[in-house]
Parts: C-alpha cells; structure tokens; sequence
C-alpha cells in the first residue's frame, strides 16, 4: 500500500496557533485563515502573472456578461410566471387590454410596464444574453486565429466551444419564454426542424411540446432549461474552463523577453486584479447604458401567441441567425424538380424533408469542425510540441485563410437571416437577395479564402523587408552624385524580435510508418500538409541578417545586437522583480 | 527562441531545429522601463488621484441618478393619462439606466484608472511550471496500478462483467421516465392528419369568428379564417394546437386567372374563392402575405412563395410542396363551408407523413 | 432594365383587361358583392358636376397617357373605372400618383395636387363608376375606436406584411409594404378598401368600417406612445438589436479594453 509519505513536526502543527495578529482586521484573516487555509490561495495567485492584451479580454466579457444576466434574470423570476394558463390581461399597457393572453405574456408584460426598473432589468437581461454570445463568439475567433487552442489547451478549447452552444441553448429557451407571437413562430420553426428528422423527429416534437404544437407544456419545460439546467451546466464548465486557465497559465503573444517557458505580464495583485475588477464594472456599465437608451425585444408589439398572425421581420436573436439564414438560401425545387422525397416502404412511405435536413449540413459541419479543429490541425502540421506563445494571424497563413473563410461562411448564413430587410432597405429585390447569398454561400468562402492567405503572405514579406531594410522614414536625401535615396529607419532589436521569430517550415511530404509503409491516411495528410505549407514566405535568417547588416554598412551596433549571444533563460527577463 | 518544444517535436516540423541560430537575432529580453509622468512627477500622481476620485464621485452620483428616476417618476399605473404613463415609463427607464450606467462605469473607470496610473507598471516574468514532471507521473501511475490491484478487479472477471452489464443498463430508466413528457390520449402520429375541417364546416372570421358568405369576397380580397367548430374546442392548449393546423386563407380570384384544376380537384373552390392551409410546408411558419395581382402567397420567415392560381405551388424559396389546398363550396344560407377535411397533412414534412393512412381518409 | 420593366408591366397590364372584363360583364358583381360595401362608398355622388368637370380636365393633362383618355387604361396603366373615389384619394392624396417611373410598385413622394385638386379628380373618376368612396368622418376619428381590438384585428390581417409595428416588410420582386408610421387616418382607410398595388382589397364584409377605425385607433395609439424602452432602432426587432451590439456595444467594449490594456503616458 503506497500512501502520501510527507511527514510533518510536532511543532508545525502547534506553529497555527503561535501567531498573533496585532490588528483587527489581521485578527479577521487569520481567524479564517485558520479554518479554510487562505494562506495557500494568496501565495499561489497573490502575484500570479498574467499577459496583458486588449484582445485577452473577451473572455472577461462573457464572463461578465453571463454574471450579469444571472443576476438581472434571478431579478425577473420574482414576477414572471412561466405557466400557459389564460388570463385576460388587465395591466397598464392599453392596446392589450382585455385581450386574452397566457400567464406567461401577461406577466412579461407586467414586469415591464407595472414594476419600476422592471423593463430596465429585462432589456439589460437581453442585451447581456446578446452580449455573452457575443463575447463567447470573439474570444474564440481571438483564440482561434492566434493559434491558442494548440497543445497542451485543446480540451479547453473544446469546453470553450460546449459553452458556445450552451449559450445559443440559454439565449434561445430564454427568447421563447414570453410567450408571443414573434417567439412563438420561432418555436414553431424549431418544431417544423425536429420533425423533419428522420426516424425519431416527429417523437421529439411530441416529447418537447407534450403533444402537438403548441401545446400546454412547452413554455414551463423551456423555463427549467432557462433558469436551472442550462445556466447550471454554463457554470461548471466556467468552472472547468478558469481552472484549466489557470493550470496552463495563459498564453502571451511572441515579443521580445517571451518564450515559450515564461509568462511576462503583470501580477495579479495589484495591477492585474484592479483592472480585471474594474473591468468588470466597466461591463456593467456598458450593458447598463444600452439598457436605459436602447429598447430590446418590444414584446407588447407581438400580441399573445396564437398560430394566425404572423409579421413581417420574423427573426431570431443574432446568434441563431446563421439557422434562419440558411434554412432561407435553401432552395426546394430544383427547376420543377422537388427536393423533397418520399422513400417507398411496405407501410406506405417514409418522408424525407431535404429542404430542412441539407441546411442542417453546413451548420453541423462548422460545429463539430470548431470541436475537432486543434487535432484536425496538428494531425495535418504533425505539430505535436507545447505551444505558449501565439502565432502572429499572418504568420500562420493557411489557418488565417481557412478561419477567414469560415467566418465568411458562417456571415453569409447568419446575413440570410436579414434578407427581407436587406431587399426593403437596399430596394433591392427579395430574389434576388436570396440568389446572390446563395452564389456568396458557395464563392465567398472560396474567394476569402485566397484573398486572406495573399494579404498573409505580403505582410509576412512586408515583416521581411521592415526586418532587412528598415521603416521607410519619409525623408528623401539627395547623394553628392545627385542621387535620390529614400531614408530607411531600421527597427530597434526588440521590435526586430517580433518580425523575425516565427517558424514557416517546408511541406513535409508523406512519412511512412512503423512498417515503413506509406498508408492513403498518410497521402492525404501529405496532401493537406503541402496545401497548407507550400505558400510561405520564410524569417530572415541570421546569415541572411548578417549579410544585408555589412552590405548596408550599418553601425556596428547593429552587428553587435546580431552577433551578441546571449542566451535568454526562462525566468530572468531585462527587469524582472 | 531557444526554448521551442519538449522534446517530442516530430521530424515533421523541420523549423526550431538548430534553436536559436534560426532566428536573426537571439531574443534580446524585455524592453527597457519607461516610468510614467505619474512615477516622476508627484504633481502629476496628484493629477491622476484627483481624476480617480472624481471618477468615484460621478459614481455617486449616478446612484443618487437611479434613485431619482425610480422615486421621483410615478409607476404607470398611476398615470390617469395612458400616453402621459408611457412617456413617464421611459424617462424612469432612461434615468435607471443612464444612472447604473454612471454608476458602474464610475467604479470601473475609476480603479483602472487607479491601476494604470499609480500602481507599479513593471512588467514581470514568471516561469511557467511543465505540466507533470516524470517523478510525479510514475508515482501516480504506481498509485492508480496498486488502487486497481487492490481492487482485485482484474483477478475476479466475474465482477468486472456483472458490474459493466449493471452499469449499462442502469441508465435507461434515466431515459425512459421521460416517456411521459407526451401524456396525450391520441398519442401517436396519426392525429398529424387530421384537422377540425370536416364535411360542412363553416369557415368562419379569424378571430371574430363570424360565419362567411362567398359575397363578402370581391376579387382581389383575403381573408383568414378558422372552422367554426374550433370554438368548441375547451382547454387553451388544445385549442392553440387544434387552430395550429387549422388556419386557412381564403382569396377570390377572377375565376378566369385561376389555371386548370388538376383532376379529382375540379369542384374544390367556388366562383373563384379558393381556401389553402396557412401552415408552411417548410417548417411552419404561417404564410400570410397575399400579393392580389401576382397571386403570390409569401411566407416572411424564409420567403417560400407560392402561386396561388396554380393550386398553391412553390414557385420560389425553400419550401418543398405546395400548401394544401381546402376543398370549398357554400351551404344552403349561402355561407361558404368545407367540403371536407384537408386530404393531405397540414405544415412541414415529417417522417411519417407518407405512411398509409389507416382510416382510409386520403387517397393514395 | 428595358427587359425588367416590361416584365412588370405585365401584370397591370391584366389587371386592366381584368377590371375593363368586369365592367363590360355588367355591375353583377359590384351588384352582388357591394351590400355593406355601399357604406364606404357611401358619398360617390357626394361630388358637384363642376368638380367631375375640372377633374376630368385635370385627368386629362396628368393621367391620360397612362390610363387612356377615358380612364379606359393602357399597357402602361390600369382602367379606372370603378375603383372610386377611395382610390384617387389613396394613390393622389400619398403622392404615388402620378408616377414617376414604371417600377415594381408606385412611391409614396410628396403629393403632386392639393386637396381640391384631388378631390376633383376623384369626383371624375368616383363618374366613371361605383367603387369605394371617401368614408365618412366618424369612421376616422380615433377616439371612438378601440386600439386593443384594433390590435388584435391588426396583427391577424396586417402584420404579416406591415410587421408587428407598422415598419413595413418586404414582398416578393422587389415589392414591399410599406411602413404605416405617420400615414394619414383617410389613406390607412383607403388602402383597405381599395387594396393599391399587391395589397389585398379589406373591404366592409371583410372589415366592417367601426373595425376599420379600430385598426386606425391601433395605429395611432401606437404611434403616440412611442417606445418606453429608449430609441426603437426602427422597429425592427431582432435584426437591428443584433446590428447594434456587434457595431456600437463591442465599439463601446473595444474601446475601453484598448484603454485598459495600453500603458499610461
């Protein structure tokens, strides 16, 4: 039996009680110290370090913002009742009076109009929710195109993206809650989607809805998922997500001074607490001044649902857009050909809804590509190291052009979502709209594609010629041979660092394995390591450095900053404390 | 960058190789500080502290904000003069808002001002721990084998196999105490093909619910409409779902406009008075936008069109069928009425809804 | 363009012959089908001769060369005969006529007669033929209305192309309906009766003319109100909330992250 063989002294144990704190509020912290072991805590994240980037904040902001939701939506729970029993709503807003409604809408209604700071809390429980999918959405493309998610953070990139889908899975049972007309088609396109699955859909409707569309039931379920089930999950894999942070320590961008065995950034106490704290209040700030100036989800426009009415500009909330979007670029017949079919079966027939099932493709394709993306990668690169320093966007051209193509991707469907509202406010015509999302849907990704990798590559060249050469200064000087030259200014060792500490390495081609043979897998990794690594514009080199450095005859020192060997140790930064 | 990997970087990537010869330049460290105004100049720290504190006190009185708009502005219902209420509702509005805003922003701006101006700015380096040194993971490992071992889980495959089998079935109840999410009588798909429409149903105003004479409609006129019986419907839930597959809209073409009935369908409209289901074939939506000239009929959720005067037939958008069409006439007072129930399922296509239908009600 | 525009005039084009068809079938129709419409046109000899007169003046100087020179239509334009007064006082009192260019649909612009203008050529045109009339002052006068059942009657009938708020919404070809925000109480009324462009005919069997003046108490109640929530963003719904907190919300984010991560001078 192997057990923990630290052994400690009599007197450690009896030290607890030797100290005596002098004053009261030392009293305070030592009396708990004393029981829940705070010393640990402080010593470990009192001066933690962590990198400081305007784009490292994203994730603070979803934080924020689903704190801030919780809270304004525990606020709402005290007058919303999400029951579809009818009432005849009799509150202060005039053109609904009399009219019968569910409990639900009615009191949404009430807690707009008849509770002070009512609508305030539910507008700033709305533009939060926007805001947290909004952020969650960001902070991933940050992660994303700075190459973040790579080893050893793949599995928080994979609970980064679960809390994604978590909250497009809050935002929309949040959405239907009030119980009108808008939301209420939105849940009857949900419905008009589940049936449409083969085998089991039609099941799925009846289990969600307690029976057939609408139903008595489905407004309480949707608010258990709202209120309890889904905000529940979010939290733990918050839980999950700052832990792992906080085991990797988080990622710096290459600069001079980082490695990839350091963390250079500021301390949590003071710098970095105060701001990621006051950061906090800033959110709320935000949120609080959209909240009181912008209105959101004017639920007494609707009316109480009822499966008649219907308005022009039925969409979802933002994020749930790209589901819209493409169900609308589909199209259901291809000339006078329906797309829609009906298997022959011995019972007659089983139907298959393919204008509802082929959009699904596209948007289940961006999904699981987003869960697999950092094995999908190191598979093709065979890049299987630690990585702790980010890669500049353009010094990874083919996964910036492939995330920038997928971006454009993901916008033309979630653009489709506003095609009535494109063709009204451009005066352009609905088809068409539609026509040229759907030739944007299959050549914007294309052309994104190419186009970003060329922007890429010249900025990677452009990186080469700033590194060689120098900034152009502006100042054009005339030789005694009456030449003109333009004045180049060369870039200071540390901003040289950055220009030229990136790797580009060369198409691998295929690698055979432990029976030396070449598999077809293996030609096809082959295949995607030489598409993704034959564009490449390669650092300058230190012989290369050197070379132009005498030819220019620059200073010496210069040379010396190039020759000097001074190794850099992990740790030991110009000024460190 | 000397420090590039742990070791297990494959041959695969070739750059790194030869450590810090690849790059230009070795990696000169960190930038030399430059204080701030604040850290050589008191006059300025002072500046920065009474900014700071100014901050904190447009905080203040953001709260004192807050509270006048939710004091001082009465609620609505107090108001004897709707709009009066209404504009009330959003001054309080704007000054709860604005006031929070203020409030908070007050705090936040206010430390992180605090944070850059007078705390130390020095950047610091800390090293970054391996993730498991190769002690710890032999030790874990030798752990986890003798917790196994003492088990004696591997010795005893009796065990093994019966807990796995418990283990998995253990779990379905978990999934089938969910069956009675549905609890209706009819449970089942069969009732997708049924509607309220019936032999002699009156189609009736939505939603006053005022019975129709094919008069009332002059070419070019729309109209919406539910059965009459649907009134008889009780229960809020089932009502909704029964009006839920109900819905229809009628139009009156000029007869001339309307293209050759397919055969079977010859007697289903009057005098050019046609009746569809509203449901969208595609996922639901109601379609409702008539256009009287183009007989379009527009679905605004994702723009299925249909052509009205060729029995309901996607001309445009993503739906799959045409709508079903009702089959119409007029009774003996002149009132329009349905000649029978749909005779197809109504809305989005289902897997389902191409099984023979056991009653018998629709032709194959 | 050409190629377009001939394709849409198509459709008018068989209207006239729809509407001529109608007229030379005789008024069994209008006979049969204008019981309670008789309400609304309930002044269509309410017009003195010498303004039938002038109006036909006028008609022949600004509308002629579309509609023919008895109102007869054209390829260019529908006949004019029967669709009232209602009619001249929706398309001539929005300003949509006269045109200005063939298109999908006719553009509201500032109005080209002044109300005794107007009011002169639907006295000509309400000669030609019985159709919907000018209705009577007590079916506009909001206060008597019901905005709630309005509402509802709004919402079932109207929505679908004029969104839940009266914004407007696009149709099919670039054809739209448009927003109802600030339309005069006589021209939301018109429109029902007479059904301009795609829009469908509501007339009084439909929509009897007291739900009519709810529809309008709707309308204007709505539009009194304003948004208690702040600035509407157009009443648009998700879309425009969706634009602002990707434009100005993550400006407003951006901004202050930038500030907070650079290093103080």
């Amino acid at each position: 039996m192997s057990a923990s063989n630290e052994t400690y002294t009599e007197d450690q144990y009896l030290e607890v009680n030797k100290y005596q704190p002098k004053s009261s509020s030392g009293k305070i912290a030592n009396y708990v110290d004393t029981r829940v072991g705070g010393t640990g805590i402080v010593r470990e994240f009192g001066r933690k370090v962590f990198p400081d980037h305007w784009t490292f904040m994203f994730g603070e902001v979803a934080l924020y913002s689903f704190i801030i939701t919780v809270i304004s939506g525990a606020f709402l729970t005290f007058w919303f009742d999400p029951s579809m029993a009818t009432t005849r709503y009799s509150g202060s807003y005039a053109p609904l009076q009399g009219l019968e409604m569910s409990m639900a809408y009615a009191t949404s209604l009430e807690l707009s109009f008849d509770v002070r700071g009512g609508l305030f809390m539910r507008q700033l429980h709305h533009w939060g929710a926007l805001m947290f999918v909004l952020a969650m959405s960001v902070h991933m493309i940050r992660v994303f195109f700075t190459g973040a998610f790579r080893k050893p953070r793949e599995l928080n990139w994979v609970v980064g993206a679960t809390l994604l889908v978590l909250g497009l899975g809050a935002g929309f049972t949040g959405y239907s809650l009030p119980d009108e007309v808008l939301s209420g088609n939105g849940l009857r396109i949900i419905d008009g989607m589940l049936k449409a699955i083969p085998v089991v859909g039609t099941y799925i409707s009846f289990f969600l809805f307690g029976g057939e569309f609408p139903g008595n039931e489905v407004i309480p379920r949707l608010y258990a998922l709202h209120i309890f089930v889904i905000p529940a999950l979010i939290l733990i894999l918050i839980a999950v997500h700052l832990f792992l942070v906080v085991t990797h320590k988080h990622t710096q961008y290459p600069g001079p001074g980082r490695t990839e065995r350091n963390v250079v950034g500021y301390p949590v106490g003071p710098v970095y607490a105060a701001k990621a704290g006051g950061f906090f209040f800033i959110v709320m700030g935000v949120l609080s001044l959209l909240a009181g100036t912008f209105q959101i989800n004017a639920l007494w426009n609707y009316g109480p649902y009822d499966p008649s009415p219907v308005q022009a500009g039925t969409q979802p909330d933002w994020y749930i857009g790209w589901f819209d979007g493409v169900l609308r670029i589909m199209p259901g017949f291809i000339g006078n050909i329906p797309l829609e079919f009906v298997i022959p079966t011995p019972w007659g027939g089983n139907s298959i809804a393919t204008p509802v099932l082929v959009p699904m493709i596209p948007i289940t394709l961006l999904l699981l590509g987003v869960f697999v993306w950092p094995w999908l990668e190191n598979w093709i690169t065979g890049d299987k190291r630690e990585h702790h320093l980010l890669d500049r966007p353009r010094n990874a051209p083919t996964r910036t052009a492939f995330g920038v193509a997928m971006v454009v991707w993901y916008l033309v469907m979630w653009g489709a979502a506003s095609s009535d509202l494109m063709a009204t406010h451009f005066a352009l015509s609905l088809n068409d709209v539609i026509y040229w999302l759907r030739a944007a849907f299959f050549l914007g990704p294309i052309i994104a594609y190419l186009l970003t990798k060329r922007i890429c590559l010249a900025l990677q060249r452009k990186d080469r010629e700033v590194a060689l050469h120098g900034h152009e200064a502006g100042v054009i000087e005339v030789s005694a041979e009456g030449e003109f030259h333009e004045k180049h200014k060369l870039p200071n060792e540390h901003e040289l660092w950055t220009l030229v500490s990136y790797e580009a390495p060369a198409p691998s081609g295929p690698q055979p394995n432990a029976k030396g043979k070449i598999t077809a897998l293996e030609k096809l990794r082959a295949r995607l390591n030489r598409i993704w690594f034959e564009d490449r514009v390669e650092p300058v080199s230190r012989e290369e450095y050197l070379e132009v450095m005498r030819h220019h005859g620059h200073g010496p020192s210069a040379l010396e900053a190039a020759e000097s060997r001074q190794a850099i140790t992990a740790g030991t930064g110009s000024d460190s404390r | 960058m000397a420090e590039h990997g742990n070791g297990d970087s494959t041959a695969v990537v070739k750059a790194g190789e030869g450590a810090s010869n690849g790059y230009a330049i070795d990696n000169p460290g960190l930038p030399p500080h430059r204080p701030r105004l604040a850290d050589v100049d008191e006059k300025a720290a002072k500046r920065s502290e009474r900014q700071v504190a100014a901050l904190f006190i447009v905080s203040i009185i953001g709260t004192l904000m807050f509270f006048v708009g939710y004091f001082a502005i009465a609620r609505m219902d107090q108001f004897d003069d709707y709009f009066e209420g209404m504009s009330a509702l959003r001054v309080q509005n704007t000054l709860i808002g604005v006031g929070t805003a203020l409030a908070m922003l007050g705090i936040g701006l206010g430390i992180v001002h605090w944070a850059k101006t007078l705390m130390p700015d020095h950047e610091v380096t800390e090293a970054r721990k391996p993730l498991r040194t190769e002690a710890d993971r032999a030790e874990a490992e030798k752990i986890v084998t003798d917790v196994v071992e003492e088990t004696q889980i591997k010795r005893r495959p009796l065990l093994r196999n019966t807990m796995i089998a418990a283990a998995l079935l253990a779990p379905l109840p978990a999934v089938v105490v969910f069956r009675d999410l549905d609890r209706t009588a009819d449970f089942g798909v069969e009732r997708m093909r049924h509607s309220l429409w019936d032999e002699g149903v009156r189609l009736v105003r939505d939603p006053t619910g005022t019975p129709i004479r094919a008069a009332d409609l002059t070419i070019g006129s729309a109209m919406h409409v539910i059965p009459e019986n649907l009134r008889e419907v009780s229960g809020h839930g089932d009502r909704l779902a029964e009006k839920a597959k109900a819905v229809v809209l009628i139009m009156r073409l000029n007869p001339d406009d309307l293209h050759e009935p397919t055969p079977g369908r010859e007697n289903w409209s009057h005098e050019g008075i046609i009746a569809c289901s509203k449901v969208c074939t595609h996922v639901g939506c109601p379609v409702a936008l008539y256009e009287r000239h183009t007989h379009h009929l527009l679905c605004p959720c994702h723009q299925s069109t249909f052509d009205a005067s060729e029995e309901f037939k996607v001309t445009f958008g993503p739906a799959g069928r045409a709508l079903p069409q009702l089959p119409i006439t007029v009774d003996d007072e002149g009132f329009l009425i349905a000649r029978s129930d749909f005779t197809e399922p109504v809305g989005p296509t289902y897997w389902e809804r191409g099984h023979t239908d056991p009653e018998g009600d629709f032709p194959a | 363009m050409k190629a377009l525009s001939q394709k849409r005039r198509h459709p008018f084009a068989f209207v006239a012959l729809l509407l001529l068809g109608l007229l030379l079938t005789g008024g069994l129709y209008a006979a049969a089908t204008t019981v309670n419409q008789a309400q609304a046109s309930n002044t269509p000899d309410g017009f003195s001769s010498e303004q039938v007169e002038e109006g036909e003046r006028l008609f022949v100087a600004n509308c002629a060369s579309c509609h023919g020179m008895n109102a007869e239509g054209s390829d260019a334009g529908p006949s004019l005969v029967g669709v009232g007064a209602a009619s001249v006082e929706f398309q001539v009192g929005t300003g949509r006529m006269p045109m200005q260019m063939q298109g999908p649909q006719a553009q509201q612009k500032p109005p080209q007669f002044n109300e005794e203008q107007t009011s002169q050529l639907a006295a000509y045109v309400a000669s030609l033929g019985a159709g919907p009339g000018i209705p009577d002052d007590e079916w506009l006068d909001v206060d008597q209305g019901d905005p709630a059942r309005g509402g509802e009657l709004f919402r079932i009938n109207c929505a679908m192309c004029h969104n839940a708020a009266g914004a407007g919404g696009a149709l099919t070809e670039g054809k739209y309906a448009p927003s109802l925000h600030g339309v005069d109480e006589v021209h939301i009324y018109t429109a029902m009766t007479t059904g301009p462009q795609n829009m469908p005919v509501f007339n009084d069997a439909n929509i009897p003319p007291e739900d009519k003046r709810d529809i309008i108490a709707f309308l204007k109640t709505y539009e009194q109100q304003g948004s208690p929530g702040g600035f509407s963003l157009g009443f648009l719904g998700p879309v425009s909330e969706g634009l602002l907190i990707w434009t100005l919300g993550l400006a407003l984010l951006i901004g202050s992250m930038v500030w907070l991560t650079s290093r103080s001078s």
